[in-house]
């Protein structure tokens, strides 16, 4: 049943992730952390930290890990399954369609009706995050220097991320 | 046979030596693709990576999946997706063994303590980025804000959201659509 259920809900998490892994981190939010509860929100950070310094898409790195930590490997399996099978049906069925009328003003119209949207979930999760994460002001200080870093200079995210883990160690032990 | 095979391998190679997500595998599945292998024209692969974002998922994989269906069919596709997805699954797994192990650590707790407000501000960053790449319209702001309220202060499901927004831009879409019409 456990495993009926991680399928789906990743199935759903695939079938409404438009735009790259940042935007899954509303929905893994409300269907992981908030509804299913197979993960604390500071976990929730942690692995979308540790699957952003792995090598693959961060969709499917999530998936896998957050279908391991709820049951181990066959539940690793499901949950991948889930979040490839509507790129799988989506891209053999409709892509050849979208490629032949990509200047079709419906489907322009709807994808820019959803770019937007997808800004407002990604700072309404960022939102959240930023409440469990940043808990004091070294937390704080961390933060507005990786923000302006990565706005200002042309560095890879992953550099980042061990930059400050290594100043966290420095800060917090 | 060597065909599907080399198809396989390609794609496992990128799926397991690009770190940092989707985006940083288009330029190295172009380089295997469409320089060192020669399997599809420049031309058509912009094209492939402009359905490939269109549609939900991981951009990686709807390529990956994409580029499989053209060449050689349903078997292509499952060919490459299971190479693209294979050095995930092992990776991940392993790591998420590991981690299991030593999260208990002082120091990997001081470590992901200070990891958890860079990925804030990660995220922070690219949607200031996003918000570059959409035209700077009203009904752009107005769909951002609802959007954002939707899910901040109303609690709404976020795909509930989308499919609301997507009905927005449809329906403006087609009323500019109609107002250029003399």
């Amino acid at each position: 049943m456990n495993y009926l259920n991680l399928f789906l809900v990743f199935f759903r998490i695939g079938a409404f992730t438009f735009g790259g892994g940042y935007a899954m981190l509303p929905l893994i939010e409300r269907e992981i952390v908030s509804v299913n509860q197979w993960l604390s929100q500071s976990e929730f950070i942690d692995i979308f930290a540790i699957s952003q310094m792995s090598p693959g898409p961060i969709a499917i790195n999530a998936a896998t890990f957050v279908g391991f930590r709820s049951s181990g490997v066959p539940g690793a399996l499901f949950a991948t399954f889930g979040v490839i099978l509507p790129s799988f049906i989506l891209v053999t069925s409709l892509a050849k369609m979208i490629l032949n009328n990509k200047d079709s003003v419906y489907i322009k119209g709807i994808f820019a009706g959803i770019r937007p949207a997808v800004i407002g979930l990604i700072s309404a999760a960022c939102l959240s995050m930023f409440q469990i994460s940043v808990v004091d002001y070294k937390g704080g200080i961390i933060a507005i220097v990786v923000f302006i870093i990565f706005i200002r200079v042309k560095v890879h995210p992953i550099i980042l991320i061990l930059f400050s883990g290594f100043l966290g160690v420095f800060l917090y032990s | 046979m060597n065909f599907y095979l080399n198809l396989f391998l390609i794609f496992l190679k990128v799926g397991a030596f690009t770190l940092g997500g989707g985006y940083a595998m288009i330029p190295v599945i172009q380089r295997e693709v469409v320089h060192n292998h020669k399997l599809i024209d420049a031309d058509e692969f912009l094209d492939i990576i402009a359905v490939s974002q269109s549609l939900p998922g991981a951009i990686a994989v709807n390529s990956a999946v994409f580029i499989g269906y053209k060449l050689a069919g349903i078997i292509g596709s499952l060919v490459t997706l299971l190479g693209i997805v294979l050095p995930s699954l092992v990776v991940i797994i392993t790591v998420a063994i590991f981690y299991n192990e030593i999260k208990g650590l002082k120091v990997v707790q001081a470590f992901f303590q200070g990891v958890r407000p860079a990925i804030v501000a990660l995220i922070a960053a690219t949607v200031v980025k996003l918000t570059y790449s959409i035209p700077k319209k009203y009904i752009n702001f107005f769909i951002i804000t609802l959007s954002f309220v939707g899910i901040a202060l109303l609690d709404i499901h976020p795909i509930v959201i989308i499919i609301a927004c997507a009905l927005i831009g449809l329906i403006f879409s087609r009323k500019e659509d109609s107002d250029e019409l003399p």
